[in-house]
């Protein structure tokens, strides 16, 4: 078995007094498009320079194609980057950054010049090699900077927050060609954002992150139907936290009582519940609308029942409920999950805004 | 280049061949050292001086011999080995200890020449082989610690960061540390703390006769009212200057920023001397004074009123342009508020401007109080019986009474106020800067200067207009008419024939001029000192800006002393600590050129973080993934994109080396003299004329050396100098 392309273990970042990545341990395989997750200040870019070696771990190992670069400096690493602001070098012209690299490392610059080019052609940017960075648009600039960062063939391609400067209506075609080139190069990448539907939408597994720690890891579709914790609950998509406990292998909240797959030993607990895996019925009761809007692809409901308030997510058909309407609630197996983590990650937001 | 280098690395490393060579080959000392009549070294290198008996030599050779060995059994990743920081270390602090334990005259202590009979005669200063395995071992320390993760595992910044601190330790630190125990010795060398005491409450320091009728007052409080008169009249002036370009329409702006630049090009003495050429007893407008109103010709003009002329002329621009910084950072609706709410415009200049501007009127006067306690020129041409604590100093080192623990007791005074002033700028500045930082605010327009302000203004600023022109304008002629002095105004080349005169004869070019030597010198010293004070300055910058080690604080806060260290001091320390083994250098062009260096480092390093707080740091990140070292990031992306601070710092250490006088006055040799020492030379001799023809001709390269340089970056800096200007 090959070893992983990156592989952190038990890595600590401190800078002063603040610990900025607190003991964390993943690996990713060759590949594989990885995306840090989480809320600002969380530590993912942090988490992202000590794998491009932009900052070296306090405490822990750093482990590149299986060797331990701990102590080595970026220079000595082949890793590629596009920075949030492309750091295209304004006094050179495209096709000197994107060969700045193979030039660098002391190759003959004839030859870098044509991989440079190469590079170029297949990114669509050809005509664009002999401007300067400042007379290109946003879009040009970033794919300059993705070119400059791929044309060594990188171990690793790391993106930090790549859409942020890319216009609100661009980035679903940005954030698709990003995924699109990393599977046609079969790159190892790890992307940074605190977008949690760009980060289910590029990923092919996500790792949460909180206060410098990782709170989950796993794939869009687990991680959204499975959360293990509140937070993680919370900070992917919309949920709906129940109070209650296990009980006898069931989970029991005032008016309610659920079938559990692992239930665990019995104790108090929370499950989370996607807005729209709540199925409302018009004959029935249980839950009374506070609250009804329309959204256009879908209505949202709140809705208040005894075990406490609930958003609800429809699809569009010709039920319609009203604001005051008394509903049935019915929540399917398989629809909810219980989070184990409950107790070990203090809540950021309250649940369901 | 960088492919040599890369290609030495790999051969084991750049440092450790330069150790090798060092201990193997190259003669260790600078002479050839006493002769133990242990048999003779051969080579003179540390390996062949042990082979004659000198055992303290041993650390270097076999630290040196043991890297080898690592290198050989570790391969190109051997700094990594974890012995290699603990040999480096210890190599590098018993070598220190030689050093410093063995004198010229022997061993400093008796435990050491137990040790080593042969250290009883003593060793010389170091020389080739001793200075490069100092370097070396400096090197490989950095790589060692490099290869443990520090400054993020880059080879380039971690050696940069460790060369600067142990250069600034050399050259800044240590000389400071020489001077004060210099100053627990007798004139005769003897080593008795008490004289400290007794030479700091000497009653010629601290008297205060004059303020109530006796003749003269103790040198330090004379050295305090002409800074404190000089700070406060400096201030004013320069006030009144900010205040007539910002807030009235006053005409001549631009003609006053160009006038502001002068003072930095105008060589020392020079204003001096122009003065006793109009005020002197015989002087120009003393004679117009006695034949329009029968004045008596009097010596009124040697002394305190004279160092105070020249001192206000030549600091009121500085003055001037931090207050106009000050002035133009004022938020114009902060007064038009005031107007809408019903003050006269009076008030609204007592109420509003004038709080405003208070912390950069401070800032202004402690920058013109510690230039005016550092200044020499002035008060050495102006002085007469005039005792200031400068003058003092130089006197109590190349003077009939030679006493250099005097000199370093005085230089520790005037160290303290120049400190002293320095840390209440710094404290003032970090605390009372209500400038809006945000800067102009394109709403609103300042208020113009009040009516009575401006009448004040005016009536400050004309006479010093006039002042300023009459002596340029005596600087303009004085070499080249018969004699200035006797206001003989006929046109001559004599003065300049004396110092430049030069013939192209059958054996080819011919210098004849007594200047020559010294115009070579200055010439030479300033255009080697200026590329390598930017180059330090420039480094230190992006050191501070870009990376993260362990004290960073204290070093940033080290380099920003040597500000506030004025140039006598610099002078006495370096005498005091280069004179002697095992750092000898006194007498040769490299102390000249590492005395600019450090002194003037400072400016770069400002106009370098500023112009590096421009960029993005993603950019140097971006460099390093791709493969750059440190060098090349730096070389390929730093350098392009900072130009115009390189280029400032550039003028400004070539034209500072080229009218410095205050430190190099110490250091300056037979062998090498500066421009400076040789028109101070003239002045002495009273041979105005010459020394004003030598120092235009100076002013005349400086601006013929700055426009080429502008030329070559297009318009820009000199008239913004602000900034560099507030930390001189
Ligand atoms: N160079 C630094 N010096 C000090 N603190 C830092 C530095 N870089 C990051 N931090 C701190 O570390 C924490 C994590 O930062 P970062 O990794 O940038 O977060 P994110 O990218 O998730 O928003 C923050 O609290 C931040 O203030
Ligand atoms: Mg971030």
């Amino acid at each position: 078995m090959s070893a992983s392309a990156i592989e952190f273990v038990d890595v600590v970042k401190r800078y002063g007094s603040v610990t900025a990545v607190d003991t964390i341990s993943f690996s990713i395989q060759r590949g594989e498009l990885v995306t840090f997750l989480g809320p600002s200040g969380c530590g993912k870019t942090t988490s992202l320079r000590l794998i491009a070696g932009l900052e070296l771990p306090s405490a822990g190992t750093v482990r590149i194609a299986g060797q331990d670069v701990s102590t080595r400096a970026a220079a000595d690493r082949n890793v590629g980057m596009v920075f949030q602001s492309y750091a295209l070098f304004p006094h050179m012209s495209v096709i000197e950054n994107v060969a700045y690299g193979p030039t660098i490392r002391g190759g003959d610059k004839k030859l870098a010049i044509e991989r440079g080019h190469e590079i170029l052609t297949m990114l669509g940017l050809e005509g664009l090699s002999t401007r300067l960075p400042s007379e290109l648009s946003g879009g040009q600039q970033q794919r300059v900077a993705v070119a400059r960062a791929i044309v060594q063939q990188p171990d690793v391609l790391l993106f930090d927050e790549p859409l942020s400067n890319v216009d609100a209506k661009l980035r679903r075609r940005v954030r698709e060609e990003i995924r699109d080139l990393q599977r046609r190069f079969n790159l190892t990448a790890v992307y940074v954002t605190h977008d949690q539907e760009e980060a289910l939408a590029v990923s092919d597994r996500i790792i949460v992150m909180s206060n410098g720690k990782i709170a989950q890891i796993g794939t869009p579709s687990a991680l959204y139907d499975r959360p293990s914790s509140r937070f993680v609950a919370d900070f992917i998509g919309d949920a709906n936290l129940i109070e209650g406990h296990v009980d006898n292998g069931r989970f029991r909240a005032e008016g309610l009582t659920l079938p559990l797959d692992m239930p665990g030993p019995d104790r108090p607990a929370t499950i989370s519940i996607r807005p729209e895996r709540v199925i409302l019925e018009k004959s029935g009761a249980g839950g009374k609308i506070t609250h009804a809007s329309y959204l256009g692809s879908r209505r949202e409901y709140r809705i208040e029942t005894v075990f406490g308030a609930l958003l609800v997510s429809a699809p569009i058909t010709d039920v319609a409920f009203q604001a005051g309407d008394e509903v049935g609630v019915s929540l399917p197996v398989g629809g909810y999950t219980l989070l184990v983590n409950e107790s070990e990650l203090p809540s950021a937001r309250v649940s369901a805004q | 280049m960088s492919r040599i280098i890369a290609g030495l690395n790999r051969l084991g490393g750049l440092w450790l061949l330069l150790g090798l060579a060092a201990v193997l080959i190259a003669p260790w000392y600078k002479l050839t050292p006493p002769d133990t009549g242990a048999g003779s070294s051969i080579l003179g290198s540390a390996l062949t001086e042990i082979s004659a008996q000198r055992y303290w030599l041993l650390p270097p050779v076999l630290a040196m011999l043991a890297f080898a060995g690592l290198r050989v059994k570790s391969g190109q990743r051997w700094q990594a080995h974890v012995a290699v920081p603990w040999i480096a270390g210890a190599a590098a602090l018993l070598f220190l200890m030689q050093a410093f334990g063995i004198g010229l005259n022997g061993p400093i202590l008796g435990a050491i020449g137990q040790a080593f009979p042969a250290a009883a005669l003593g060793q010389p200063g170091l020389g080739p082989g001793g200075f490069v395995f100092a370097v070396a071992i400096t090197g490989i320390l950095a790589d060692a610690l490099a290869a443990r993760g520090f400054c993020r595992g880059e080879r380039f910044a971690a050696n940069a960061v460790v060369f600067v601190v142990a250069l600034l330790t050399l050259f800044v630190l240590f000389p400071i540390l020489r001077l004060g125990s210099t100053a627990l010795f007798t004139p005769e060398g003897v080593f008795q703390p008490g004289v400290f005491i007794t030479r700091l409450i000497a009653p010629d320091l601290w008297g205060l006769g004059c303020l109530y009728g006796q003749p003269r007052c103790g040198v330090v409080i004379n050295t305090l009212i002409l800074g404190i008169l000089s700070g406060v009249l400096s201030t004013l002036l320069g006030l009144a200057l900010a205040l007539l370009v910002a807030r009235t329409n006053f005409r001549f702006k631009g003609a006053l920023r160009a006038i502001s630049i002068l003072p930095i090009i105008t060589p020392p003495f020079v204003v001096g001397v122009a003065i006793i050429v109009l005020f002197g007893r015989t002087g120009v407008v003393t004679g117009w004074l006695e034949f329009l109103f029968d004045m008596p010709r009097t010596r009124w003009v040697y002394g305190l009123p004279g160092i105070l002329l020249a001192q206000v002329l030549a600091f009121a621009p500085i003055t001037f342009l931090v207050l106009l910084g000050t002035i133009e950072a004022i938020n114009p609706t902060l007064e038009e508020a005031s107007k809408t709410l019903g003050a006269k415009p009076l008030d609204t200049f007592r109420t509003v401007t004038w709080p405003l501007l208070r912390p950069g009127i401070a800032a202004a006067f402690l920058l013109a109080f510690i230039e005016s306690l550092a200044d020499f020129g002035n008060p050495i041409v102006l002085g007469g019986g005039y005792d200031v604590l400068s003058i003092r100093i130089f006197f109590a080192v190349v003077g009939a009474r030679y006493d250099l623990g005097n000199a370093a007791v005085l230089s520790i005074i005037l160290l303290s106020l120049t400190l002293g002033a320095f840390w209440l700028q710094t404290r003032w500045l970090g605390r009372k800067s209500y400038v809006t930082i945000t800067g102009k605010s394109d709403a609103g327009l300042s208020a113009p200067l009040p009516g009575p302000l401006k009448a004040a203004a005016y009536a400050a600023v004309m006479p010093w207009v006039i002042f300023t022109l009459g002596v340029y304008a005596i600087v303009l002629i004085g070499g080249i008419v018969n004699d200035v002095g006797r206001w003989d105004l006929t046109p001559t080349l004599r003065h300049l024939a004396t110092a430049f005169s030069f013939e192209i004869g059958e054996n080819g070019l011919q210098f004849y001029g007594s200047a020559w030597d010294s115009l070579q010198t200055t010439l030479l010293v300033s255009a080697i000192a200026a590329p390598l004070t930017t180059a330090i300055g420039i480094l230190t910058a992006w050191l501070i800006s870009r990376q993260d080690f362990a004290g960073k604080g204290s070093f940033e806060f080290g380099t920003m002393l040597s500000f506030a260290i004025p140039g006598t001091v610099v002078g006495v320390a370096y005498v005091a600590a280069f004179n002697v083994p095992p750092v000898d250098i006194t007498g040769t062009m490299t102390i000249l050129v590492i005395c600019f260096m450090f002194r003037n480092m400072p400016v770069g390093m400002r106009a370098g973080l500023a112009a590096l707080s421009q960029i993005d740091r993603s950019m140097e990140e971006a460099s390093q993934t791709m493969g750059a070292n440190g060098f090349l990031t730096l070389r390929t992306v730093v350098l392009p994109l900072i130009r115009p601070a390189i280029f400032t710092s550039m003028v400004y250490a070539f034209v500072t080396a080229m009218t410095a006088v205050s430190a190099v006055i110490f250091l300056v040799s037979a062998r090498h003299n500066m421009a400076t020492a040789y028109i101070m030379g003239r002045v002495e001799n009273g041979e105005y004329a010459l020394a004003i023809a030598y120092s235009a001709v100076l002013m005349v390269i400086m601006i013929a050396c700055i426009a080429l340089i502008q030329l070559f970056i297009g318009k820009r800096q000199l008239g913004r100098r602000t900034d560099l200007q507030t930390l001189r």
